[in-house]
């Protein structure tokens, strides 16, 4: 290990851990904690120092096996990817001490099968973020979604038929993304995505460029859950087992708009993505749509699990229209999203792991009274719900500045209306809540009963990821200049 | 003046915020508790004034908190204006926290703790609107402001509480999000900047059109200052405990909306900007049918509390109504309006209070007699409602004749009209409370062992009533300050 390969070793510690997992953690179950926290610990640590250094000294690469690019396999970090490996790390760090409670009581005896999927998601997600090659990406795309089919059909009830339409939605989705992979190919004669920026532009190929960057946009729309393509999440995030939702929800839908942001600006070229005007705006109409949807969709929910799955969705309504809004803001905006976004999920998703854990269940009805139960738990809930409604100093709020700005300079009204809809139905969303909680039960037609007002607040593990990642929300909103500044701005292309 | 860089603003902000840490830590010892309430109010005071001489000079104080967006910081700056509503509002939160003590123990109400220390939190964002040097600084405030008043109005935490502390947030969180955060982003994309700048940020950049679209955005978005048609929050959120109503909802709360369309109308679009757009008589006018609805509304309830917020809302219209005129008098008579009412409506509620403490009434119509039995009361109730009326020799002369020069100066008949007529409603809905409490007597027997409320609450409504009596003969702090707010 010296200071070229460290970003490797970042993906391989938990890729090991995860095998290491299966054999040791098949014989007893005590070494699986001191394993997945050690070895994603050291991701971290590992992901903040290769972040300084990109910063100070600029892009890595790593060619693995020796075999030079454009042939080879090239690990390329640069402020974004740096930026996604910390935020990766930190979030399954967090999640991880939660998800080993919450396995114990779910899943006992099938610890270690749980862990070595999970570890082998990180790595995969790792590697998502590393990787300088798009057939590559493909590969490290369906290690991910097969490892989260697993890990999603693990959960109770009807998870494996949820699991199940999910794999096929997925398949379809990559399938779209291995055409597009596929046409670029016969285009440019490369994988390597630095080679296909640089030969695709001088191709004179308008219609088969266009179609190999559709099919590719359209295989991540739909991993991503962007609506009208989303109707797999639901039910897949809400029915995993809860130790698996709060490492899934958090990372794989924002990943995967880390994916599109890397193959418009590292790949296909922003200039060749928005050359027809009218696509652009067609996209950004069809995020509105999906803000406004995913927001209403989530109003008809009973259950904070599944409210929360739809916010996720016109999250990801969010963050693709900023990117096709295609100004410096509106980029600004979705990256910054990225990040703000998988923390403040990663905290609701604690949340609900933490209610889950004590009482079982966060149907509406059952968050009565809550507030008294569980005081922490709720105050850091009510952070989480203030980020995503966009209050200031929450780090929400700047994302969502941006967004809303980038949508005045694009002069995308709509996209401007559909995001302080949104605002508004979070506010109606979680405040429906936190009067629930607050009030007890007062619920007309409550029939069940007083619900119990001892204080009975979750396993300091997993209280205390949670108190961090509140904590988190407004740190994160606080820095949002020097993120801006040293990261974020140095990846919006020039013209832009 | 180069502006002195310094942590006391934030020092200022900073010791209510952390000092609710202290309180919820004493959950169990009330009197430690309210202990470190005083003592916390005591410093915040003592900061407060402290930072005064040299502003009086002429001079500012700056702290930059968080870079968040190129030429936009989260930064604290403490001018004139600012210093007026950091003045007025740490001073009358250290009355409340005294008052609140005999008011909260003498009824026993419950989750104390949680009251005390909201309520810490509450006065931290009121002084960090009052200090914020941008827009988006007393943005962030202002929704800390909305957010943490919910437990206070929500305190009984029964059916009506639950759905007055649903129509707050919607009103408040609904319209700050809806109206005023697009405002602010729309300045933001014209003027590439949202600091407060003396004449405003958007001269020669905006067409009249988005100037007046502007306008109507930021007035009716920060509806804590009660504009119609979004004043209904303010009689719905009567039903918190009578602290609450008296300092948040008369001072506080209400004010830091009054307080942002100031800034906005001083410091963001800039009244020769507005001027030239014409557009003083689109905020006087929606502040002139304020006043007069709200007066003839406040006649009408019978329930003690919330005639005084009807009247409320026509007194925050007075201001909005100063600041339109655009003329040196009348922007006057609206920074002085928010200072005299203040003193006046906080000292009418702790009246009110006072009397709920002593005899748990409520509505106006059970009040015969009272005043034979709670003289000092009644006394300062009579004296808080001659300056919310605007006679002298109390405070709020001193304000609504400036308001009235400002409409004379500006030849505005129609303003002069509403300041007049609303001078006498306000005469039509506060005297006959007096009247009935010194004059009707009172139902035999029924009237048997009501005396004063408890010191704690005597004491602070005495003072607030003597200040708004002193302000009249002493406002030249406050004067001067208003003036150098205008630059005049």
């Amino acid at each position: 290990m010296n200071a070229t390969n460290l970003h490797l070793f970042v993906l391989v510690v938990p890729l090991l851990s995860a095998l290491a997992i299966n054999l040791l953690g098949r014989r007893s179950r005590q070494w699986i904690a001191p394993m997945v926290l050690g070895s994603l610990a050291f991701s971290v640590f590992g992901s903040i120092i290769i972040m300084a250094r990109v910063i100070e000294h600029g892009n890595l690469s790593y060619t693995v096996g020796n075999w030079r690019p454009p042939y080879g396999i090239e690990l390329v970090v640069d402020p974004l990817s740096a930026l996604m490996m910390v935020l990766i790390s930190v979030v399954a760090l967090l999640a991880s001490f939660s998800s080993l409670k919450s396995v114990e009581q779910e899943l006992p005896g099938r610890e270690h099968f749980f862990f070595t999927l999970y570890m082998i998601l990180i790595a995969g997600l790792f590697g998502l973020v590393l990787t300088g090659d798009a057939f590559n990406l493909y590969v490290l795309l369906e290690i991910t979604s097969i490892t989260t089919y697993g890990l999603i059909a693990m959960g109770r009830g009807r998870a494996a038929l949820s699991s199940f339409n999910y794999i096929i939605m997925g398949s379809i989705g990559a399938c779209f993304y291995l055409l597009g992979i596929g046409y670029i190919y016969i285009l440019t004669g490369t994988l390597n995505m630095a080679d296909i920026a640089r030969i695709l532009p001088t191709l004179n190929a308008p219609v088969a460029t266009a179609t190999a960057i559709a099919f590719a946009l359209v295989g991540l729309w739909v991993k991503m859950a962007f609506f009208p393509l989303h109707s797999w999440l639901p039910n897949a995030y809400s029915q995993a087992p809860t130790g698996a939702g709060t490492m899934v929800a958090p990372l794989m839908t924002k990943v995967t708009v880390y994916l599109m942001v890397r193959v418009i600006l590292s790949m296909y070229t922003p200039a060749l993505v928005f050359t027809h005007e009218w696509i652009a705006q067609g996209v950004v109409w069809a995020a509105a749509f999906a803000i406004i949807c995913g927001s209403v969709l989530a109003l008809g929910q009973k259950d904070l699990r599944r409210m929360l799955t739809y916010i996720i969705v016109a999250e990801v309504g969010y963050m693709v229209g900023g990117i096709f809004l295609a100004n410096a803001n509106g980029l600004t905006g979705s990256i910054l999203h990225i990040v703000n976004d998988a923390l403040m999920t990663l905290c609701l998703f604690l949340v609900v792991a933490a209610i889950i854990y004590r009482q079982g269940s966060v149907s509406l009805v059952s968050l009565q009274g809550i507030f008294r139960r569980m005081p922490i738990t709720m105050a850091a809930f009510t952070l989480g719900a203030f980020a995503m409604i966009g209050v200031p100093p929450t780090c929400g709020f700047f994302s969502k500045w941006y967004l809303i700005l980038g949508g005045i300079d694009g002069g995308h009204w709509e996209f401007v209306i559909a995001l302080v809809v949104s605002s508004l139905i979070n506010a109606v969303l979680f405040f429906r809540i936190i009067e629930l909680g607050y009030f007890g039960s007062l619920q007309d037609g409550d029939h069940h009963g007083p619900p119990s007002t001892e204080r009975h607040e979750a396993p300091w593990w997993m209280l205390s990821p949670l108190v961090l990642t509140a904590v988190l929300l407004i740190v994160v909103g606080l820095s949002t200049g020097p993120l801006i500044n040293n990261v974020i701005r140095l990846m919006i292309p020039v013209g832009f | 003046m180069t502006p002195i860089v310094s942590f006391w603003p934030m020092a200022a902000i900073l010791v209510s915020l952390l000092g609710a840490l202290p309180i919820i830590l004493s959950d169990r010892q009330p009197n430690l508790r309210e202990s470190w309430t005083i003592l916390i109010a005591l410093v915040k005071v003592t900061i407060v004034a402290s930072l005064l001489p040299w502003i009086l000079e002429g001079g500012s104080y700056v702290f930059t908190i968080a870079q968040v967006i190129p030429g936009v910081p989260i930064e604290l700056r403490v001018d004139a204006l600012g210093m007026i509503f950091a003045l007025v509002a740490s001073c009358l939160w250290l009355f409340t926290s005294i008052y609140s003590i005999g008011y909260m123990r003498a009824l026993d109400e419950h989750a104390q703790t949680r009251f005390f220390a909201s309520f810490a939190v509450a006065i931290s964002a009121t002084l960090g609107i009052a200090f914020a040097g941008n827009l988006l600084t007393l943005y962030l405030f202002y929704e800390v402001l909305s957010l943490s008043t919910y437990p206070l109005v929500t305190h009984k935490q029964n059916a009506e509480a639950r759905s007055s502390g649903r129509k707050y947030l919607t009103y408040i969180l609904g319209t700050s999000i809806g109206l005023a955060l697009p405002a602010m982003l729309i300045t933001y994309s014209v003027a590439g900047t949202l600091d407060f700048t003396t004449g405003g940020i958007l001269a020669g950049k905006a067409s009249p059109e988005l100037l007046a679209l502007l306008v109507v955005l930021f007035l009716f978005g920060f509806a804590k200052a009660g504009l119609m048609p979004f004043h209904g929050w303010l009689p719905a959120a009567m039903v918190a405990p009578t602290p609450v109503s008296s300092f948040l909802h008369g001072v506080a709360v209400v004010k830091a909306g009054v307080f942002a369309i100031f800034r906005v109308i001083f410091h963001i679009l800039g009244p020769e900007t507005l001027q030239s757009a014409n557009l003083g008589s689109l905020i006087t006018y929606i502040a002139a049918v304020t006043i007069l609805v709200a007066s003839l509304i406040a006649l009408t309830q019978d329930s003690m509390k919330r005639r005084l917020a009807y009247s409320t809302i026509g007194q925050l219209a007075y201001m909005v109504l100063g600041a339109g005129m655009l003329s040196a008098l009348g922007m006057l008579g609206g920074i002085m309006h928010l200072a005299m009412h203040a003193f006046g409506k906080i000292t009418l509620f702790f009246c009110a209070g006072a009397i709920y403490v002593a005899s748990k009434k409520k509505n106006i119509s059970q009040m015969d007699g009272l005043g034979r039995r709670m003289p000092i009361t009644y006394l300062a109730f009579f004296l808080g409602s001659l300056s919310i009326i605007g006679m002298p020799p109390l405070g709020g002369f001193i304000s609504k004749w400036n308001l009235l020069l400002g409409a004379v100066e500006g030849d505005q008949m129609v303003l002069i009209v509403v300041l007049l007529v609303s001078s006498l409603l306000n005469a039509a809905y506060f005297f006959p409370i007096v009247y009935r409490g010194f004059f009707v007597p009172a139902i035999d027997g029924e009237e048997e062992g009501i005396k004063e409320a408890p010191l704690f609450c005597l004491i602070p409504l005495s003072v607030t009533a003597l200040v708004s009596l002193a302000l009249f003969f002493f406002p030249d702090t406050l004067l001067q300050l208003a003036r150098m707010a205008l630059g005049i």
